[in-house]
């Protein structure tokens, strides 16, 4: 990468209570760059998640943004700095069209009355500019397929254009061919040169769009690896804590030295 | 649309899928038609297009007004052909007066259950408030605006306090305004005191709220006429806005049979309340209130955020939609609304009295609402269900009183009506959701 990274997290730590949630947590993501956060159950992907995305800021560490360092408390910072999080349910509005969905909370007025063509046309100009395919913009959010609500809630993200892309498990509940549609649009992201975090359990999403996996173990970083030249079972591994060894403990503390 | 193409195929959707191949290989074929997944209906232009996308959305059960129109229709016929007086103009503008009362509460109604949520407290609110009128006006001799005033206040700031109640402190809405139903009640008597009934002076300007018509027959077909080209030039104005800028647009000819629609209901209503005493002051405020609250509902932000609380509360708050402060906004409407409907009835009757805002009031306001077509369930429905099903509810004890049917079977009959709305409420979100439209 010619620049610095986007968004640089270092030393993040979090603790609930007696738990020790996130650890001296370090990850580095820069633009045109999808990494894949991955980790079991409770591995503190969704926490790590939270404290970039304001919702349940870091006790401990510094958040970088664009080499600076920065406060992210609240969600509306997050949003503020480009960041935009698509949350695995949804937060769609079913009985809403898809342009009324996509404008939700940031309608486009014209003398204080919706600007509905305008919202349309936007509509129409973002999807396309995303290849993203519908039915039409104007059917309600519940006649559309689970991908298809994938698309248009990361379709709506794009809307405050953010510089980050933060995806929790969009692929979890799609089918083949949905999964497919929204791997190639984290693709588009890429290309469009956005920075994009994506939590996935499926390794095979993994491998598909990732250039950079993070492996989070026990809230611990575990190894970050370049997905071209490791393979699956060496993730998993790091995942599952079978590599718990040194080598793995050095590539954490270097973090970079995979590239 | 797109899963009546499943179904039609039967299952078909691998078939589907290679259908959306060529487009992939072949993205630029039309500007406009990248967007749109080839395997899904496209509405074709022109009227046909508009008549195969009613029926579309009729099987899917998307029913919309369609089965209260019926039902308006059925009504009419058979108390027509059961008594000739009942479409008499008398009749009729009797009616159009006995919708605005009841209709107002049921507009603020709408607007709750479009959050998804009941309000049971309008009928003692609208009691209360006419009671408030009362007093101050008739008793203390305050200024008869300023009753009006203080009356529409005491529902809104009433109403509000329930939406506190649910909102902030997170009190289910049911049981909130049912302590509203009663407490208010209890209020209304203790603001009446002991004179009971107080009546309204004949010649003040609240009775003249539903006394008064406009006798001239150009006022009845003036609104008519200004209803109809303000529709068109709307719609017309909007179609061309959208073809500049590219998105799609309603064609001339279907807004033409629109307003042509509109003309005819319009125009035959100007008529008939021309041949009794003309344009009732009561109907054109109720129709004024149904339009610029359905331009909130439509047209402005605040509606849009009520309807995504209908939707899905969640959604809403990620949005960055204040949730406490719409649903307290919706609660106070409500209140505001069922004190207008209040005085209205007030107006009607005469007086303030004990009994006023108890008995069905309540049922009626909200089975309208329903009957109308707004979904119980939230995040459906229109401002003018109000109007739709006072129709239904108005036209049956209209009727019945006309054929001296005791008020024992009318209240049976309505009972009926309100269980098959609710069916139909039910069954229609049941279809949308195999249909994918849910």
């Amino acid at each position: 990468m010619p620049n610095g990274p986007v968004l640089a997290l270092r030393g993040i730590s979090k603790r609930f209570g007696a738990v020790q949630a996130l650890t001296d947590i370090d990850l580095e993501v820069h633009a045109g760059e999808v990494v894949a956060l991955v980790g079991d159950n409770g591995a503190g992907k969704s926490t790590l998640v939270k404290t970039i995305a304001g919702v349940g800021p870091a006790d401990e560490g510094v958040i970088e943004w664009q080499g600076k360092s920065v406060q992210v408390t609240r969600p509306h910072d997050a949003q503020g700095l480009g960041i935009a999080t698509v949350y695995q349910d949804l937060a769609l509005c079913d009985n809403i069209d898809v342009v009324g969905n996509l404008f939700l909370g940031r309608e486009i007025l014209r003398a204080g009355v919706l600007d509905e063509v305008e919202m349309e046309r936007r509509s129409r100009e973002l999807l396309q500019t995303l290849s993203i395919r519908i039915p039409s913009v104007r059917i309600p959010i519940a006649s559309l397929s689970g991908g298809q609500r994938q698309t248009v809630a990361i379709a709506r993200s794009m809307l405050g254009e953010p510089k980050l892309v933060i995806l929790d498990e969009p692929t979890a509940a799609l089918g083949v061919e949905q999964t497919a549609q929204v791997l190639d649009l984290v693709e588009r992201l890429r290309d469009r040169g956005l920075a994009v975090i994506l939590i996935s359990h499926n390794m095979a999403d993994v491998k598909a769009v990732a250039d950079r996996v993070a492996v989070l173990r026990l809230g611990r970083n575990n190894g970050i690896f370049d997905v071209k030249t490791t393979s699956q079972e060496e993730i998993i591994s790091a995942i599952t804590g079978a590599t718990d060894n040194a080598v793995t403990r050095r590539k954490a503390r270097s973090g970079e030295v995979a590239k | 649309m797109t899963t009546n193409v499943d179904k039609s195929n039967g299952g078909a959707s691998n078939g589907g899928n290679k259908a959306s191949g060529p487009a992939d290989v072949n993205p630029v074929a039309k500007d406009a038609v990248t967007v749109v997944d080839p395997r899904l209906l496209v509405r074709q232009e022109g009227f046909r297009g508009y008549l195969t996308e009613f029926g579309r959305k009729m099987r899917s059960g998307d029913l919309g007004a369609v089965p209260v129109i019926v039902g308006i229709a059925i009504i009419w016929a058979v108390f027509q052909w059961k008594d000739s007086a009942f479409l008499s103009p008398k009749n009729l503008s009797d009616l159009s007066i006995l919708l605005g009362g009841t209709g107002m509460i049921s507009v603020g109604i709408v607007f709750v259950l479009l959050l998804g949520e009941i309000d049971l407290s309008v009928g003692s609110l609208s009691g209360l408030a006419a009671a408030t009128l009362a007093v101050l006006n008739v008793n203390h001799g305050v200024p008869e605006g300023i009753a009006v005033l203080a009356a529409l206040a005491s529902g809104a700031l009433l109403g509000a306090l329930h939406g506190f109640f649910f909102a902030k402190i997170g009190v289910p809405a049911f049981v909130v305004t049912l302590a509203g139903l009663l407490a208010w009640n209890g209020l209304m008597l203790q603001v009446l005191g002991t004179t009971g009934t107080i009546s309204i002076a004949d010649d003040s300007f609240v009775r003249d709220l539903t006394a008064h018509y406009f006798s001239q027959l150009i006022a009845a077909y003036g609104v008519a006429a200004l209803a109809t080209a303000g529709f068109f030039l709307a719609q017309f104005l909007d179609s061309r806005r959208r073809k500049a800028v590219g998105v799609p647009s309603r064609p001339l000819s279907e807004i033409l049979v629109r307003t042509g629609v509109l003309a005819v209901i319009t125009f035959t209503a100007a008529w008939r309340l021309n041949e009794y005493k003309g344009l009732p002051l009561a109907l054109v405020i109720f129709v004024a209130v149904l339009v610029i609250l359905d331009f909130v509902v439509r047209r402005t932000a605040y509606g849009r955020k009520v309807i995504a609380l209908g939707g899905s509360v969640e959604a809403a708050r990620r949005a960055g939609i204040n949730v406490v402060a719409i649903r307290i906004s919706v609660y106070s409407l409500a209140g505001l609304m069922a004190a207008f409907g209040g005085i209205m009835i007030a107006s009607r009757i005469g007086s303030a009295s004990q009994q006023a805002g108890t008995g069905n009031l309540l049922m009626e306001a909200i089975a309208a609402a329903v009957i109308g077509g707004t979904s119980l369930f939230g995040g459906r429905g229109s401002v003018w269900s109000a109007l739709l099903g006072m129709l239904v509810i108005g036209s049956i004890s209209s009727g019945m009183n006309l054929l001296g049917v005791a008020n024992s079977v009318q209240y049976m009959i309505t009972g009926g009506v309100l269980l098959a709305a609710v069916v139909i409420d039910s069954v229609s979100r049941r279809t949308q959701r195999s249909a994918g439209r849910g």
